[in-house]
């Protein structure tokens, strides 16, 4: 158990190649949940190999606990990690994987014994021990993976991207016991995908990384509301949140093409400047559909297509030259070709600078 | 018909299996004919009932200078027969430290080739493979001259630093291509687990590159066991092996059909023996258990 602290990293694979990983800082407290999430290329993985001692960072300090852990070997760093395609030795048996980093320590068989036993049962694949790996589906081969990871108490848990390789139903059940396992475990685990929904289901905190550049660092709830850049916003959520480019004109932000503008709320005002280049932003369940009717004022437009999911149904409304994607109860019932009227829910906006794509509005500006 | 069409496959296999084992068979039932039924005009094909076999032609080249033969002249051959033993051992000897070593360093060049960052890595592949685009006679003058100066010829390190050098390209390539399969997370694996990298190679890709290893190896095998030319000149008087004696024993007057047919079936049968032992690794091919792709 033990908090890791990066300070600074860089990575570079060569010159003239973009650094993989840039002036990269994050603090991982003790017992964490943290799930390091990107697109891929994204430098999560090179960070998370960083951490495990598999790649040597160009620059900047790596902690684990107190220790300074930069020119430690990967198997003096006490950490454990699991690969995305498993890696189980092919020529041992479940048994003797879950047991190899145990033997490395030189303990003494009984007790070597005894440990995989107990993680054995705690994973339920005591009656696999005896097995060769390579024969049993990937479901199990992921607990194995698992077991090997356990077995030596590590004080960190590292995990690339292990579920995504199951089947989607499994991946649903491994996502809650792997929750479970680390709360009970209560071991820091960082743990690396590209699927926003372990991220968000499975972490006590997520970093979001694009481009080598670590993005926001925050509770999963947080980086969906309060999105600190125009990537993180567009990356988390799905449908994808709603994106305009445009500027600022006095109150209101208008579109590059000036057919779509909304005016800013008064809290909002004091944080943007006239003329300035912004994107605007608005997720989906923000915005609201209704008939098209003269009482209710809003952005006039027209369903492009429906996407009935059953507790909810998507629409593609096409309002003011733009293509906004809305979500709605089901029991409202459009077809493409109907007039609508669509109505933004003011106090869940979003506006970017669009040079330095950060968020323009702090987290509470619509409570102050 | 298709009863018509199964007895033709059989048939046309049969006479494949026939074209490629009877010249085998023809070497084994001479090496146990006498020498009036090895020169018979009318050919004897079946043992006990065409011929009497004997053991004698196997007896004369494991231990006799010369040899009485079946109708009782006596045959001398240009070269000792009785040497047969001493080259045969000089053959294994040769062949299985100059496989050995090749394999041995052949595995380690192509794992560091294939894991890690090596300026000019494609270079020194083909620098690598440009060692056997000569066939060895081309060489042999300046090896010679080169032999002669440091006192290596008619020794067991000359041959077998030559046949390991010669071997080494092809273990080289055919290893770094099997390394490039093998995913590196198993020495990352056990690496975090808490060994160092040579353990895990020790440890974890060895027991996997076992199969790719024993094919190189038969293949070096065949190739240093067979070769004659560099043994033929450069080992003349001492640790020569078995190809140049197996020309030497064909004689001065007559040849000795029987007896060179017995060496030839001594000769071929260790790398019979080997490639049968290894035979399910050559099979069995590749495969990765647990990493799902």
């Amino acid at each position: 158990m033990a908090e890791i602290t990066l300070q600074n990293i860089n990575k570079s694979f060569g010159t003239g190649i973009p650094l993989a990983v840039n002036d990269l800082s994050l603090s991982i407290r003790d017992g964490e949940f943290l799930v390091l999430l990107g697109p891929s290329g994204c430098g999560k993985t090179t960070t998370l190999r960083m951490i495990a001692g598999l790649e040597r960072q160009s620059s900047g300090d790596i902690r684990i606990g107190e220790r300074l852990v930069n020119d430690l070997r990967p198997g003096d760093r006490d950490i454990a990690f699991v690969f995305q395609f498993y890696a189980l030795y092919p020529h041992l048996s479940v048994r003797d994987n879950i047991g190899f980093p145990l033997k490395a320590q030189n303990l003494p068989s009984a007790e070597v014994n005894r440990r995989v036993e107990n993680v054995a049962e705690r994973l339920r694949i005591t009656h696999l021990l005896k097995s060769t790996p390579g024969r049993l589906p990937g479901g199990e081969q992921q607990r194995v993976a698992l077991g090997r990871a356990m077995v030596r108490q590590p004080q960190v848990f590292l995990m690339d991207e292990p579920l995504t390789n199951l089947d989607a139903s499994l991946r649903t059940d491994m996502r809650v016991e792997l929750k479970h396992l680390q709360h009970d475990l209560a071991t820091t685990m960082v743990y690396v995908t590209h699927d926003q929904i372990e991220a968000m289901s499975m972490s006590h905190r997520i970093a979001v990384m694009n481009n080598g550049l670590l993005q926001q660092v925050d509770t999963p709830l947080n980086i969906y509301k309060h999105p600190q850049t125009l990537f993180v916003g567009t990356f988390i959520g799905s449908p994808p949140m709603n994106v305009v480019s445009g500027k600022i004109m006095g109150l209101r932000f208008v579109s590059d093409d000036g057919s779509f503008w909304i005016d800013i709320p008064p809290a909002a005002q004091k944080y943007t400047t006239h003329g300035a280049p912004t994107v605007f932003g608005v997720r989906a369940e923000d915005l609201t559909l209704h008939e098209r009717a003269a009482a209710i004022s809003g952005i006039a437009g027209k369903i492009l297509v429906r996407e009935p999911l059953g507790d909810e149904t998507i629409y593609g409304v096409e309002a003011a030259g733009e293509t906004l994607t809305i979500k709605t109860p089901p029991r409202l019932r459009f077809k493409p070709g109907d007039n609508v009227t669509v109505t933004v829910n003011h106090s869940a906006i979003h506006l970017f600078d669009k040079i330095s794509e950060k968020a323009l509005l702090p987290e509470r500006w619509s409570n102050v | 018909m298709r009863i018509a069409k199964q007895a033709g496959f059989y048939v046309l296999l049969g006479v494949v299996l026939i074209f490629f084992t009877f010249p085998l068979y023809w070497i084994v039932a001479s090496s146990f004919k006498d020498r009036s039924d090895v020169i018979s005009a009318t050919p004897k094909l079946i043992p006990f009932i065409e011929f009497t076999p004997t053991t004698n032609n196997y007896r004369d080249i494991f231990f006799r200078a010369e040899a009485t033969t079946g109708t009782g002249s006596t045959v001398t051959a240009s070269a000792d027969i009785s040497a047969f033993r001493d080259r045969l051992l000089n053959s294994i000897l040769i062949t299985g430290a100059s496989t050995l070593l090749a394999v041995f360093f052949g595995t380690l060049a192509a794992y560091a080739v294939s894991r890690f960052n090596i300026p000019l890595e494609n270079d020194f592949m083909f620098f690598v493979l440009s060692t056997r685009m000569l066939p060895p006679i081309v060489v042999l003058i300046p090896v010679f001259v080169l032999f002669s100066d440091l006192g290596l010829r008619d020794s067991y390190f000359g041959l077998i630093l030559l046949y390991t050098s010669f071997n080494l390209p092809f273990v080289v390539w055919i290893m770094k291509g099997f390394f490039d399969e093998i995913p590196s997370e198993y020495e990352e694996a056990a690496m975090i687990d808490g060994y160092s990298r040579f353990q895990a190679i020790y440890k974890i890709v060895i027991p996997e590159a076992i199969p790719a290893m024993a094919a190189t190896a038969v293949f070096s095998i065949i190739v240093s066991w067979n070769e004659f030319v560099l043994a033929n000149f450069l080992n003349r008087d001492s640790a020569s092996t078995v190809p140049p004696y197996l020309n030497s024993i064909i004689g001065v007057g007559a040849v000795e059909w029987g007896r060179l047919a017995a060496a030839a079936v001594v000769f071929v049968l260790p790398v019979v023996i080997f490639t049968f032992l290894v035979r399910n690794h050559l099979l069995r091919g590749v495969t990765f258990g647990a990493v799902r792709r």
